[in-house]
């Protein structure tokens, strides 16, 4: 990636592009690699699909309701996620990305966000797909009932999986086997987002009552804490890992 | 920081344990509800704080090598989070005797911290392949503390997370340390004692072996053969 | 609770005061193992790098006695 434009070679070096802009144009970058090559989103919603279709066969089941739907619902989220975290930076280490980056005069924690809000953008389509397929072929009850308060859990677990996952994914790029270390670190740093998200969303997609369930705050209110935390940690921590 | 001499760690260790044994056996009295059994309670429990405690603890050492970038805090982090995962490994395997003697199974779900534990266990069991991966020795330092603080992180947050899922039907098996009568807390207290000595006196004698190692590796080189 | 008579022959259960100490006894030979294992591997480890060392100053002699 080529540094700011306004930086040209032989002319006053001005002040350095605000951290902000700089994530937009990272961001718009990603956004735009992944368009064109469609690497990860329709592999994630794809594995997401044909897992629900396992899920079928596995339990030996045709609806799903309450909190087993909950946990198939997130377990799927999860491991499609993980396909996601994998790719995030390869192109970045394989094609010299990091390096580009590493001279260009901005704040390094702007790949930290623009990354993350990438990856956030990839889970934000992959359930676009993925919980109207899990509605269709194993839900139980209506999605409709359920929808507006799902969005909570549904953005929460993103929130916190983008930022476990960015980090992680930055950690495991450049080594080996990194297609296995990634996934076993990312997972036992997602069991607390799997905790809340799986029984803060268990309530709403109980069978047979109308309306269902009430969204459970306590639940929300641990996701929340959790991913603002470790949001913390991984912005903190970032720069050490992006240094040669 | 000087190491404390390993043969005075290792005197008062052995001390240690044995004030702490004879306690356990032959002065704290025999609990109510589950009468002898509840002796592996000044087993198991200090071995869970000490472990976690060298999680933490390795993750503060890793902050120190981040911010000095001095080599030695990243020898002790990685010391401190291996002896810590022995440590672990020994929770498990004793909560699991423990869980089988009370409840007949020998694992349960019901009881918080000994599931997170295992999630903790699973996360640092990741740590060594993690290094071994990294070939650069200066990157795999690096890469290794962001690890070690990430997961130090973790493990405070990860207990609070369990503990609000287990269900509160079930009485905790392992039954709290808080309520306890005097002769069983000194018990406790001297127990978790021996265990956090021996735990020290480990990771000197670990850490000494590794330097002792890195010596004889310079000094093969300079020789010129490895 | 689950009583270890119905898993030891008489003999063995026996000599234990209680029918849980089987269990406790078990928590703490478990224990004392991993210890001792590591203490093992530390043991198998100094060898490795005594003999290295005798190795090295071997080494170290010949290439005295060569440069005199």
């Amino acid at each position: 990636m080529s540094p700011p434009a306004h930086v040209r070679v032989g002319q006053p070096v001005h002040a350095p592009a605000g951290t902000a802009k700089v994530v937009l144009a990272l961001l718009r970058k990603e956004l735009l690699v992944e368009l064109r090559t469609l690497e990860s989103v329709p592999g994630m919603a794809l594995f997401a699909v044909t897992t629900f279709v396992v899920f079928h066969f596995a339990l030996n089941q045709n609806t799903v309701s309450g909190q087993e739907a909950a946990g198939i619902l997130w377990v799927t989220l999860l491991f499609a996620a993980m396909l996601g975290v994998n790719r995030l930076f390869v192109a970045d280490a394989d094609q010299g990305g990091f390096d580009a980056f590493l001279l260009a005069p901005v704040d390094r924690s702007a790949l930290l966000i623009a990354k993350a809000l990438s990856l956030l953008t990839y889970l934000f389509v992959l359930e676009l797909v993925a919980v109207p397929a899990f509605a269709l072929l194993l839900l139980g009850p209506p999605l409709s009932q359920a929808l507006p308060s799902l969005l909570a859990p549904l953005a929460l677990g993103d929130l916190g999986v983008a930022a476990i996952g960015t980090l992680i994914a930055a950690m495991t790029v450049r080594t080996r086997a990194r297609d296995l270390l990634g996934p076993m670190l990312t997972l036992p740093l997602l069991v607390p987002v799997v905790i809340g998200c799986a029984r803060a969303t268990a309530p709403l997609l109980q069978a047979g009552r109308a309306g269902s369930g009430t969204l459970p705050l306590r639940w929300l209110g641990t996701l929340a804490l959790y991913d603002l935390v470790f949001g913390l940690i991984a912005y903190a921590v970032f720069d050490f890992l992006l240094e040669d | 920081m000087r190491s404390p001499s390993l043969r005075a760690l290792s005197i008062a260790t052995a001390v240690a344990f044995c004030v702490s044994l004879s306690l356990v056996f032959f002065y704290a009295p025999i609990e109510a509800e589950e009468g002898f059994l509840q002796k592996i309670f000044y087993l198991h429990v200090p071995l869970a704080i000490v472990s976690l405690s060298g999680f933490v603890i390795g993750g503060l050492m890793a902050i120190a090598h981040l911010r000095t970038r001095d080599q030695r805090w990243d020898l002790r982090s990685y010391v401190v989070i291996h002896m810590s995962l022995i440590f672990g490994a020994a929770v498990l395997i004793t909560g699991s005797i423990w869980a089988r003697a009370s409840w007949g199974h020998w694992w349960v779900w019901n009881e918080p911290t000994l599931v997170s534990f295992l999630i903790i266990f699973l996360l640092y069991a990741t740590y060594q392949p993690l290094r071994f991966a990294i070939e650069d020795p200066e990157r795999q330092a690096r890469y290794a503390s962001v690890f070690a603080i990430t997961a130090g992180a973790f493990v405070p947050l990860n207990f609070m997370a369990v503990r609000l899922s287990a269900s509160y039907v079930h009485p905790r098996v392992l039954g709290s340390s808080s309520n306890l009568p005097g002769p069983m807390m000194l018990t406790f207290f001297v127990s978790l004692g021996a265990m956090a000595l021996l735990f020290a006196t480990l990771c000197c004698y670990e850490l000494a072996a590794k330097r002792t190692r890195i010596l004889l590796k310079a000094r093969s080189r300079i020789l010129g053969f490895q | 609770m689950i009583s270890l008579a119905g898993i030891l022959p008489t003999s063995v259960a026996s000599t234990l005061p209680n029918s849980n100490s089987g269990y406790v006894a078990a928590a703490y030979i478990v224990f004392l193992a991993i210890v001792l294992i590591y203490v093992a591997i530390m043991a198998i480890r100094l060898g490795r790098v005594e003999r290295k060392v005798r190795e090295l100053s071997a080494r170290e002699r010949e290439k005295d006695r060569e440069t005199v």
